[in-house]
C-alpha cells in the first residue's frame, strides 16, 4: 500500500537519505529502527511530505498513486498518518475542534459537532482520556505521555490506511506505553498497514512487528522477523554495522 | 448579526449600497454654516441653545488645530468633499415598519431586527446620520434603564445628559474629538439606574449608506452606583471608490461599584476613515471593560481608555486587530491611575496579512498618589507573510514607586512546523491558516457572546479567504 522505492533525500544540500526502498503492505506491521542521527524522523516526515526536505531521486507511491510530490494534506487525505516524535503546540485551537476539521476534511458529508462527540466517545476511552482533555489547546501544556495518546487518538479517529509512528514510545511512563500500544493494536487490522519507527526495542514486547529493518546512515542495512529486534537489543547497533563494514 | 457563507466578499454580504432619499442634509464642506444647519434639524434652541454653541466652540478649535503627525496616513481625507450631516427620516421611532422602505430592509439584510428578537435587551440601529429605530424591552424600561439617542438625551433627559455630556472628552481633547463635537449627530444615551443589572446586551448597530459621508455618533454611557450593562456596537459600510470618514466620541461613567463593558467589532468597508475617542472613568470599585475588535476601514485610529478615579477600580482592556492589504490598525489602549488599589489589564493581539499593518500604540500611566497598582500589558502581533508589518509603541509614565506592573510582547510568524502538522492531518492550506489565525484570537471570541464570535470567527475566514476588495 505504501511503497518506498529508492529514495534519496537532502536537508539543506546534504544528503540524508540514501537510497531506501520498503514496502508496507496491508495488515502489516513493519518496525524502522536504528540509532540516533540514522535517518529515521526524516524518512517519517518524507512520508507524510514535509516541505523542507528535498527528494533527489527515487519515488514514493500510496494506494497505487505516485505521491513523491504530493502536498502534506493531500497525502492525509488519502489515508496517510503520522504519529508525530515531538507534537506541535498550536495555542487557541481545541483538540477536538482541530480533530474534527481533520476529520471532516476527508469527507463528503460534515459531521457536526455532536455527532463528532458520538463518533469520538469510544476513541476516547480506548485512550483513557475525558472530555477536558480534547477541549484542551493542541499540546499545549501536554505532558509527553499525553501528547503520545493525543497522537494515537487522532489516528484512531481519522481511521488511516497507513500509519508511520515516530518514536511513539519516547518519553512515556509504562502505564501511558501500554495504553499507547494497546491504542495503536486496537487501531491495527487486516485492512491498514503500521511503520513503527523507534529507537528502543521496548514497544516491540506490546507491538509485535512481521518485519523489522534496521537503518543505519541513510540506508536500510539490514531486514528479518521479529527475531532481528531481540538481536539487536542483545548485541546493540554495532553488530549490524559490523555486518557492513565486513560486506 | 447576519450570517456569511464562506465564499462571500465583503461587497456582496455588507458592501452594498441603497436607494434612500435624504430628508435633511448638509451642503458638503464644513463651516459655521454646517453647524447651524444641523443645530436647526435637531431644535438646538431655548434651554438646549448650549449644545450650539458647545458645538461652535469646537468647530472652531477644529479648524485651527492641526492634523497629528502620528499615527496612520491622513492625507485621503478630504474635508471640503465630505457630507456631514445626510438623513432619510426627519425623526427616528421604535417601529421597524414605521421607516423607508429601503432603509428597514438595509437593516434586515443585516440581521437587526432578528438579533434584537432573540438576543438583546435593546437595539439601536443608525442609518448615516440619525438613529432611525431605537427601543429597549420593556422590563427594562419599567426599571428605569434609558436607552435613547443623544437628541432624545438631551430632550428629555437633560438634567443629567448636561451633566455628563462631554466631561469625560472633553471637546478640545483631540483634532477628531472636537470635530464629532462640532458635527455630532446619532449614537445612543444610555443610563443605568442604581442597582440594575441589564442581563442581555443593548447592542447599537452603525450603518453607513451615503457615499463621501462623515459620521459622527456620539455615545454616553451612565451606570449608576452598583448597575451592571454591556453594550454591544457593530458597523459596516458600502464599498465605494471615495473614502468616507467615520469619527466617533463615546464617553462612559462607570459611578461606585458598578460594571460596564463596551463591546465593538468594527468592520467597516475599506473606504473608511474610522478616529475614534473612547473613555471612561472608572469610580470606586466600578469596573470597565473595553473589548475591541477591528477588522474593517482604511485607517483606524482608536485608543480605549480607562480613567481609574475611585480607588479599587479596575480595568480590562482586550484590543485586536486584523489588518489585511491597504489597511492599518493603528489601536491599543490606556490606563490612567488616578486612584489607590486600582487595577488594570491590557491585553492586544493583531493579525497581519498581505502588506497590512498593526501598530499598538499604548499608554500606562500611574499618578504619584495612586498606591498599590496592579498592572499588565500583553501584545502578541503575528504576521503572516514579509509584506506585513506591525510595531509598537508603549508609554509608561509610573510615578509611584509601589506600583506593580509587568508588560509582554511577542511578535509571531507561523511556524512551518505548524503548518506541516495542522496539514498532515489533512487540513489544505488555508484551512491550516484559518486555524491558527482563529486559535490567536480565541482570547478574544471568547470574551463576546456566542453569536457574535461565530460571525467574528466568520469574518476572519472571510478575511484569509482574501476576498475582500
Amino acid at each position: 500500500m505504501l511503497e518506498i522505492i529508492d529514495l534519496h533525500v537532502s536537508v539543506e544540500g546534504k544528503e540524508i537519505l540514501r537510497g531506501v526502498s520498503l514496502e508496507v503492505k496491508k495488515g502489516e506491521v513493519h518496525a524502522l529502527m536504528g540509532p540516533n542521527g540514522s535517518g529515521k524522523s526524516t524518512l517519517s516526515f518524507v512520508l507524510m511530505g514535509h516541505p523542507k526536505y528535498k527528494i533527489t531521486q527515487g519515488r514514493i507511491t500510496f494506494d497505487g498513486k505516485d505521491v513523491t510530490h504530493a502536498s502534506a494534506d493531500e497525502r492525509a487525505r488519502m489515508g496517510l498518518f503520522l504519529g508525530f516524535q515531538y507534537p506541535t503546540e498550536i495555542s487557541g485551537v481545541s483538540l477536538f475542534n482541530f480533530l474534527k476539521t481533520a476529520y471532516n476534511s476527508s469527507r463528503e458529508e460534515k459531521v457536526s459537532s455532536m455527532e463528532f462527540r458520538e463518533i469520538m466517545k469510544d476513541k476516547m476511552e480506548l485512550l483513557g482520556v475525558h472530555e477536558d482533555f480534547v477541549k484542551r489547546y493542541l499540546n499545549e501544556g501536554f505532558s509527553g505521555g499525553e501528547k503520545k495518546r493525543g497522537e494515537i487518538l487522532q489516528m484512531a479517529v481519522l481511521g488511516p490506511k497507513v500509519m508511520i509512528l515516530d518514536e511513539t514510545d519516547s518519553g512515556l511512563d509504562v502505564d501511558s506505553l501500554k495504553v499507547v500500544s494497546n491504542g495503536i493494536n486496537k487501531v491495527a487490522s487486516k485492512e491498514n498497514g503500521i511503520l513503527l519507527i523507534t529507537h528502543y526495542q521496548r514497544i516491540l514486547k506490546y507491538i509485535r512487528p512481521n518485519f523489522v529493518h534496521v537503518m543505519i546512515d541513510g540506508r536500510i542495512a539490514k531486514s528479518g522477523g521479529h527475531k532481528l529486534a531481540e538481536e539487536l537489543e542483545e548485541k546493540g547497533y554495532d553488530f549490524v554495522r559490523k555486518e557492513i563494514e565486513d560486506g | 448579526m447576519g450570517k456569511i457563507s464562506l465564499n462571500d466578499s465583503y461587497e456582496k454580504k455588507f458592501g452594498w449600497n441603497m436607494k434612500v432619499q435624504s430628508v435633511n442634509e448638509t451642503e458638503p464642506g464644513l463651516s459655521s454654516r454646517t453647524i447651524r444647519d444641523i443645530s436647526g434639524f435637531k431644535k438646538e434652541t431655548g434651554r438646549n441653545r448650549w449644545i450650539h454653541d458647545f458645538r461652535m466652540k469646537a468647530l472652531k478649535h477644529f479648524l485651527e488645530r492641526p492634523m497629528p503627525k502620528w499615527g496612520g496616513k491622513l492625507d485621503g481625507i478630504d474635508f471640503d468633499d465630505l457630507v456631514y450631516y445626510m438623513s432619510g427620516v426627519d425623526k427616528g421611532g421604535d417601529n421597524w415598519d414605521d421607516l423607508p422602505e429601503n432603509i428597514r430592509k438595509t437593516f434586515e439584510k443585516l440581521g437587526i431586527p432578528e438579533a434584537e428578537r432573540k438576543t438583546l435587551s435593546g437595539v439601536g440601529a443608525q442609518f448615516d446620520s440619525e438613529v432611525v429605530y431605537h427601543k429597549v424591552r420593556e422590563d427594562m424600561e419599567k426599571q428605569g434603564v434609558i436607552f435613547v439617542d443623544p437628541d432624545t438625551g438631551l430632550h428629555k433627559h437633560s438634567k443629567i445628559f448636561k451633566h455628563w455630556f462631554g466631561k469625560v472628552v472633553p471637546a478640545f481633547d483631540n483634532k477628531f474629538a472636537a470635530l464629532n463635537s462640532a458635527v455630532f449627530s446619532g449614537g445612543s444615551f444610555v443610563y443605568i439606574p442604581k442597582g440594575v443589572q441589564v442581563a442581555m446586551p443593548l447592542q447599537a448597530y452603525f450603518r453607513i449608506n451615503a457615499p463621501k459621508f462623515g459620521q459622527f455618533e456620539r455615545t454616553l454611557i451612565i451606570a449608576d452606583e452598583g448597575s451592571r450593562v454591556h453594550y454591544i456596537e457593530g458597523c459596516t459600510a458600502p464599498v465605494y471608490s471615495k473614502d468616507s470618514l467615520h469619527s466617533a466620541v463615546v464617553e462612559i461613567v462607570a459611578l461606585p461599584g458598578s460594571h460596564v463593558r463596551y463591546t465593538t467589532l468594527q468592520n467597516w468597508s475599506k473606504n473608511v476613515y474610522n478616529l475614534v475617542t473612547k473613555r471612561a472613568y472608572a469610580f470606586e470599585n466600578s469596573t470597565v471593560e473595553w473589548v475591541d475588535a477591528n477588522m474593517g476601514s482604511r485607517l483606524t485610529m482608536k485608543y480605549p481608555s480607562v480613567y481609574l478615579k475611585g480607588a479599587g477600580a479596575r480595568a480590562d482592556i482586550l484590543s485586536v486587530a486584523f489588518a489585511g492589504k491597504d489597511q492599518h490598525q493603528d489601536t491599543g489602549a490606556k490606563a490612567v491611575h488616578l486612584a489607590p488599589n486600582t487595577t488594570s489589564r491590557i491585553t492586544a493581539k493583531s493579525v497581519s496579512k498581505d502588506g497590512g499593518r498593526t501598530s499598538y500604540r499604548g499608554l500606562l500611566h500611574i499618578a504619584k498618589r495612586a498606591d498599590n497598582v496592579k498592572s499588565s500589558v500583553r501584545c502578541d502581533a503575528l504576521l503572516l507573510d514579509p509584506e506585513s508589518k506591525t510595531d509598537t509603541y508603549p508609554y509608561n509614565e509610573i510615578l509611584n514607586e509601589t506600583a506593580v506592573t509587568t508588560h509582554e510582547a511577542s511578535v509571531g510568524k507561523i511556524g512551518e512546523e505548524q503548518m506541516f502538522y495542522l496539514m498532515s492531518r489533512g487540513l489544505t492550506e488555508t484551512e491550516a491558516l484559518n486555524m491558527v489565525v482563529t486559535g490567536f484570537f480565541d482570547a478574544f471570541a471568547k470574551e463576546i457572546p456566542l453569536e457574535y464570535a461565530i460571525e467574528f470567527n466568520r469574518l476572519i475566514q472571510l478575511e484569509m479567504e482574501g476576498s475582500v476588495g
